[in-house]
């Protein structure tokens, strides 16, 4: 018997071996897989933060870790897994990997710059665990004066110091990208043919490009009012302490567009492939994402309902709440129009995708009763606001992210991971998921305050719920690790377009050569134009 | 021409495409730095329209004669800039270096100037949170006018620092002789920063020296 043996197809992967050709890499799938090592790895320690957390909740008195300790838990969940894992997780890896190949480039407009980011994240990231090993931070994530300048006791200018640092790597991906998606689409390739993905990348990195700079400064003098004692928001110094809260939520309102952006991205593209129908609207769906760019920067008082801000201010920020929230409609419409009649399967990136969209509905829809003034002023600080953004940032992004690891999965490693266990285990998530977060809702809103590491035994049963769906939680994110990593090497070898989609990155080999595409691609169709393709494999 | 071919990197088309992306980038940073600022501006913004009084007794201690010396110093950098691109894009190259290191060093004189008169307001007991001894009317608030003086004078230092720093870069590549009229962008693009850390300062400049000085107490 002769078996012929074809001449390995050089990829991205092989071309280069050793420690050194990875960490000196300019390709943007080489960056994109840097990304994706680090974040999962803070994703793991800020996991076990909250393992940390629930466990202390199971029980009404505060008996695990003392009420110290606790703050500084909550504290580096939220550091960690806002600014070092949801903040870069899909734009820093899928967005980094796909962007060139989807309009049809080489790489990104700047490589170096793009290594250059990864470290300046891992700088961050390691000024941060440093700070944490130092013994951590007890200010929240919101890092709120006076207690952060004047009375907190703990590495607070350290960990600044590296959320400003992090911050400059999400600032220069957003201006690679910006730049390369103006500059660098193939021929053929206007802005209305572009996939949807690509808008969202682009609305979510103007505002990396225009929302960080200010959480840099703010926290830079929130750092300089620390370290050399000097009032500019400690009201006993002369500051003024809501000045800090306008500056934080300027960034941090938009951040969370930022965090939940990409992942509509996503889903976009999952929501088209798997009814095998162009996305309804498409123009809509595009320019929603800009508008929740633009809007999303005038909403960030509402963060600040009870924070003495004026009530005229209170009143205008509210109704702009909810005019966010008519764009963030807009998507969940036209993706629910989008499977009206359509081929639908199941495969797993597509149940992710559903995911999303009933979960998602649940965190905006809940946004617009925190966006209500007389509603807000009861359940501000309390577990309904942990509720609603977990749901958005957890049950929307996180599904989204693993929606398009698991549909980007074959042409990144060239494997196609177990679809029965992946099955399972997005079944898995999404039970943990709303057993862990729908209990915060109830709580909260009879009065379970958030941040506290003791409370009432009236509120335990539905503490004991959100534990138990945690644990459940923890085990549908664990089973998807490894078969992944199982799948790198022993999964079945993946073909070039295993979901017969219609993306430019479907149509070079999996995974793709160091350049991308053998011969640069011309684009004569718009995006999702599924008939076409029905055509060519007919015919 | 084989210089010319060597310049373009890989993920770019041709000699056009990259200069696009390179300028249209540095444009996207410098509204970053806009915004950067921008947190401090509005910090500034707000105290002064909260403490008109303070803020005008305080910015009575500053000197407007060297405040107006550093701002002519800078202007003259920035003109010496420009001449430097003009140079660049002409392949006068000896012009290229003489020019770039005059606005290096105006901008060196800049700093010296700037820190004589940190260090004037050290030696007066007006630096917060290292020698701060004014206790007259409303010094908290005129403490508060020189944190943010500091902060935002400092952090436009830095980025003038950090400018030298590109512009020796420059200058030793200009040197080398890399530069030519179909390959300059990145003394182009080095330009458009350093123009607009001047603007920066003609913004300082009037905000610290100039206006809150005509507010009078009372
Ligand atoms: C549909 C549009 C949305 C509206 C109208 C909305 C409204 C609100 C309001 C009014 C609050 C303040 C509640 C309070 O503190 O009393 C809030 C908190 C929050 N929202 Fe949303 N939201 C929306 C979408 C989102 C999205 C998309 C995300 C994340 C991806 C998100 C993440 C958060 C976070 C993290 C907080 C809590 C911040 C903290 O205090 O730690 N929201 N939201
Ligand atoms: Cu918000």
């Amino acid at each position: 018997m002769i078996t012929a043996i074809a001449p390995p197809r050089e990829n991205y992967l092989t071309h280069e071996y050793g420690i050194k050709s990875w960490l000196l890499t300019q390709d943007h799938k080489r960056i994109a897989l840097l990304y994706l090592g680090a974040i999962s790895f803070f994703f793991f320690l800020g996991g076990i933060f909250a393992t940390i957390i629930r466990l202390e909740l199971l029980t009404p008195p505060g008996d695990l870790v003392s009420s110290q300790t606790y703050n500084k838990l909550f504290s580096l969940h939220g550091i960690i897994m806002i600014f070092l894992f949801m903040i870069p997780s899909i734009p820093a890896t899928l967005g980094n990997f796909l962007v060139p190949m989807m309009i049809g480039c080489k790489d990104l407009a700047f490589p170096k710059i793009n290594l250059l980011s990864w470290y300046i994240f891992m700088a961050g990231g390691a000024l941060i665990l440093y700070a944490m090993l130092r013994g951590g931070v007890d200010t929240g994530w919101t890092f709120y004066v006076p207690f952060s300048t004047s009375y907190a006791n703990t590495y607070v200018i350290l960990t600044a110091v590296g959320i400003f640092i992090a911050g400059f790597s999400s600032i220069l991906t957003g201006l690679n990208f910006i730049v390369t998606i103006h500059r660098m689409r193939a021929p053929g390739l206007t802005w209305f043919r572009l996939p949807l993905f690509i808008w969202s990348m682009y609305a979510t990195s103007v505002i990396q490009v225009l929302g960080t700079p200010v959480i840099a400064v703010t926290l830079l003098l929130v750092a300089v009012e620390r370290g050399f004692h000097i009032g500019i928001f400690d009201p006993a110094l002369g500051g003024d302490p809501v000045l800090f809260q306008h500056l934080f939520w300027f960034y941090s309102h938009p951040a969370v567009y930022i965090m939940v952006l990409p992942g509509m991205g996503v889903i976009s593209e999952l929501v088209s492939v798997y009814s095998r129908k162009r996305v309804f609207g498409y123009k809509f769906v595009a320019f929603s994402s800009v508008a929740i760019a633009v809007l999303g920067f005038l909403v960030w008082g509402h963060h600040m309902f009870v924070s003495s801000q004026s009530v005229y201010a209170s009143l205008i920020f509210s109704f702009l709440s909810f005019m966010v929230a008519v764009p963030s409609a807009i998507k969940v419409f036209n993706w629910t129009a989008t499977l009206y009649k359509g081929s639908i399967s199941y495969d797993t990136p597509m149940l992710y995708a559903f995911g999303f969209i009933g979960l998602f509905t649940i965190g905006g829809l809940t946004g617009t009763f925190l966006a209500t003034l007389g509603f807000d002023v009861h359940v501000t600080d309390t577990y309904f606001v942990v509720a609603h953004f977990h749901y958005i940032m957890v049950g929307g992004t996180m599904m989204a992210y693993l929606g398009g690891l698991h549909y980007w999965w074959p042409k990144i490693t060239g494997r196609m991971y177990h679809e029965g266990w992946a099955k399972l285990s997005a079944l898995v998530v999404f039970l943990g998921f709303n057993l862990t977060f729908f209990p915060q809702f109830i709580m909260g809103y009879l009065g379970m305050p958030r941040r506290y590491h003791a409370y009432p035994p009236e509120f335990q049963v539905y503490h004991v719920l959100s534990t138990a769906g945690a644990s459940v939680l923890a085990v549908g994110y664990l089973i998807p690790a490894i078969y992944f990593i199982w799948a790198m090497r022993y999964g079945q070898p993946a073909p070039d377009n295993p979901w017969g989609a219609t993306g430019l990155e479907w149509q070079t080999s999996s995974p793709p050569p160091p350049e991308n595409f053998e011969i640069t691609p011309v684009v004569t169709q718009e995006a999702y134009d599924y008939s076409i393709l029905e055509e060519m494999t007919v015919g | 021409m084989a210089n010319h071919t060597l310049a373009l990197r890989h993920q770019f088309d041709d000699v056009d495409q990259q200069k696009d992306a390179s300028t249209f980038g540095m444009w996207l940073f410098l509204a970053t730095e806009v915004l950067f600022f921008g947190g401090m501006f509005c910090c500034y913004t707000v105290y002064r329209s909260l403490y008109p009084a303070a803020f005008g007794a305080a910015s009575n201690h500053l000197s407007v004669i060297w405040g107006g010396v550093s701002t002519a110093v800078l202007i003259c950098s920035s003109y010496f800039m420009a001449c430097s691109v003009n140079s660049a894009a002409s392949g006068r190259k000896n012009a290229l270096i003489t020019y770039l290191v005059l606005t290096i060093l105006f901008a060196a004189t800049f700093l010296v100037i700037e820190m004589s008169e940190w260090h004037n307001l050290y030696t007066e007991g007006m630096m917060p949170g290292f020698n701060f001894t004014f206790h007259e009317g409303d010094f908290r608030h005129v403490q508060l006018f020189y944190c943010m003086y500091f902060s935002m004078t400092g952090l436009h230092a830095s980025h003038v620092t950090v400018g030298i720093g590109i512009l020796t870069v420059l200058l030793i590549r200009a040197a080398r002789g890399v530069f030519s009229p179909q390959y300059h962008t990145p003394v182009e693009v080095s330009g458009l920063y350093w123009h607009f850390v001047d603007l920066v300062w003609i913004y300082l400049f009037p905000l610290y020296y100039l206006v809150a000085r005509h507010v009078h107490a009372g």
